[in-house]
């Protein structure tokens, strides 16, 4: 017999609630991996070692936050139905998995998914470019996490809570370097402070969809699991000033923003992210490594 | 003291297997060696990071690659505690720096073989990282002090980093039967160069005689080879690869294993540059460090223009 077609998982109809709680923590985890694999790309190539460190030590802060996040997704998805499990995900690895009844794991999240169920903001896609750029996401991003974490303390959730309470160190690191480094670009030297400002720019118009709440959000938020982003805009954009204003840069005019990723529409970027990262995944599956 | 006196002292500190400090008198052959040792095993450390480094985008799972970017990033660390170490000596790390971009100093040989499948990750930890060990756990106890001391904390990491490359061959020897060919080939690739880290053999070796006196050096090249071979016999029969020497054979009059011949004409041609990859690994470490000239000015300057705001009174301290 199919033990994922037990009649139990007919008599308990599942809550509404619990598909949304999937997509929130895969869209939290997805956030994690996206950036810290774009910030693990500097490993080895970075200005000096010691920010080569510093840099890495952070990429392995949102891997370590992602794999949490998966595996907490991971439990919740080998939780549903079979017929939920065949809709939610449309990649043939996954359906396979499905189809086996074989429990997935973190791994499978991460790499067995194809991108358009990628629900990262699309900031976190953006390539590294140069030191500028790097610096210029992680800042809008990290300003972001650490609210977001600030806030989700509280979730009445506990395994999110338990998540944030652990990332809002790490991110309260990030934030710090990050902002310090806004700072030493944009009152370093003038190539350094045309270079930030230009990265700022360019960047901009990918700040506003962190603060666009999609439905999954929306009710997220209503049960207090989750968080409105909407409800952080002001706090983030007073961070950003406030080290804008230390580092001499100024707040780009444009207010057209990019969005999409939230539901999986993508920019160009992420295809070659994941076409690197399940590589081995995808060309020798279901093996052990 | 006349300096003879100084080095009778000196020779006496190393007879006595006392450790040289920075500020004790030492011939200057003996500081030129270190800088050189020292530095050229800082350089390893650096360019070490990018054969690895080119796997972890491309990790198979996320402990994989998690584990992987530590290690990467404890290869960072050891530069770090080796150019710390050389500049004790009166050498600055940017000095250093010019020697290895200008091609002036060397780094392991090793670094300039691709990695071309997962199962590098595996080798290189196994092999690359267990043959340094022979080569670096003398050095624990070697005469100068600043080396000795990064030495036992580069050593403590690197047998961490051997057991986890020896995990990942493991994984792959009882996974599938393209697993089991993917850790093959990459032993069949990995195990040569593996052996000419350790050097020339000791008839050629012009630094040994010299550098074991100074316990620089505490076992000759062809010691610290001939104790690896034993070792990682025995470990491939664990992990069931077949040893890509067919000449290993045990010797019981020597009690050793007896190997075939070192092509030692690719490890000179190697040496001078005609690796597979001698000419992008030497790049890309160039490549960071220009691209990153813009990012070290902008820190010095906001330093002194922070520093110069303080003097003046306009920020608080």
């Amino acid at each position: 017999m199919n033990p994922n077609s037990t009649p139990d998982s007919y008599r308990d109809p599942i809550p509404n609630s619990t598909m949304e709680l999937l997509t929130y923590t895969l869209q939290l985890a997805d956030n994690a991996l996206i950036i810290g694999h774009r910030i693990s790309e500097w490993c080895g190539h970075g200005p000096v070692l010691e920010q080569d460190i510093a840099l890495t030590n952070t990429s392995l802060d949102h891997l370590g936050r992602a794999r949490s996040l998966y595996q907490y997704a991971a439990e919740q998805f080998n939780k549903l139905p079979v017929e939920k499990k065949t809709e939610i995900f449309s990649s043939v690895a996954l359906q396979n998995l499905v189809s086996t009844a074989v429990q997935v794991q973190e791994d499978d999240l991460a790499y067995l998914r194809d991108g358009w169920d990628f629900k990262n903001v699309l900031l976190l896609e953006q390539p590294n470019i140069d030191w500028a750029y790097t610096i210029a996401r992680s800042f809008f991003y990290d300003a972001f996490n650490f609210l977001l974490f600030s806030g989700l303390l509280k979730s009445k959730d506990e395994t999110l809570s338990a998540i944030a309470e652990k990332s809002l160190k790490e991110v309260t690191y990030h934030l710090r370097w990050s902002s310090e480094w806004v700072i030493r670009l944009g009152d370093g030297t003038e190539e350094s402070h045309s270079r930030m400002q230009k990265a700022i720019d360019e960047l901009w118009m990918f700040t506003g969809e962190l603060f666009v709440a999609d439905d999954t959000e929306k009710v997220m938020a209503q049960q207090g699991i989750g968080i409105d982003p909407l409800s952080l805009q002001d706090a983030w954009m007073a961070i950003v000033k406030s080290v804008f204003g230390e580092a001499n840069i100024n707040i780009p005019a444009g207010a057209w923003m990019q969005q999409g990723g939230k539901e999986g529409r993508h920019t160009e970027q992420l295809g070659y992210i994941l076409a690197e990262l399940q590589f081995m995944q995808r060309a020798y599956p279901g093996m052990e490594w | 003291m006349t300096v003879h006196s100084f080095q009778a002292h000196f020779d006496d500190l190393i007879d006595r297997e006392v450790t040289i400090e920075p500020k004790d008198w030492m011939p200057d052959d003996y500081r030129k060696t270190l800088i050189r040792q020292i530095s050229q095993h800082a350089h390893s450390e650096i360019v070490g990071m990018l054969p690895e480094g080119n796997w972890i985008t491309r990790a198979p799972t996320l402990r994989r690659k998690a584990v992987l970017l530590a290690k990467v990033q404890d290869e960072a660390g050891h530069g770090l505690y080796l150019y710390s170490a050389a500049e004790t000596l009166g050498v600055s790390r940017d000095e250093l720096y010019d020697q290895l971009h200008s091609g002036k100093a060397k780094y392991s040989s090793i670094f300039n073989y691709p990695t071309l499948t997962w199962a590098d990750m595996g080798a290189i930890g196994w092999l690359v990282d267990g043959a340094a060990i022979m080569n670096q756990v003398p050095l624990c106890r070697t005469s100068y002090g600043p080396y000795a001391r990064a030495m036992v904390r580069v050593c403590k990491e690197e047998s961490f980093h051997q057991r986890q490359g020896f995990e990942i061959m493991l994984t792959l020897s009882k996974g599938t039967e393209i697993q089991k060919k993917m850790a093959q080939d990459s032993f069949n690739r990995w195990w040569w160069p593996s052996l000419m880290m350790f050097g020339p053999p000791d008839a050629e070796s012009p630094h040994t005689a010299q550098s074991v006196r100074w316990r620089i050096k505490r076992l000759t090249n062809d010691e610290l080879r001939q104790k690896f071979v034993d070792v990682t016999v025995e470990q491939a029969k664990v992990l069931d690869l077949e040893m890509p020497d067919k000449e290993i054979k045990w010797n019981e009059e020597r009690g050793h294993y007896d190997s075939g011949p070192i092509n030692w004409d690719e490890f000179w041609n190697v040496v001078k540059g005609n690796g597979p990859c001698n000419k992008q690994r030497l790049e890309t470490r160039k490549r960071a460090w220009e691209e990153g000239q813009w990012v070290r000015d902008a820190a010095t300057a906001h330093a002194e223009k922070w520093k110069a705001r303080k003097a003046k009174g306009a920020v608080a301290a």
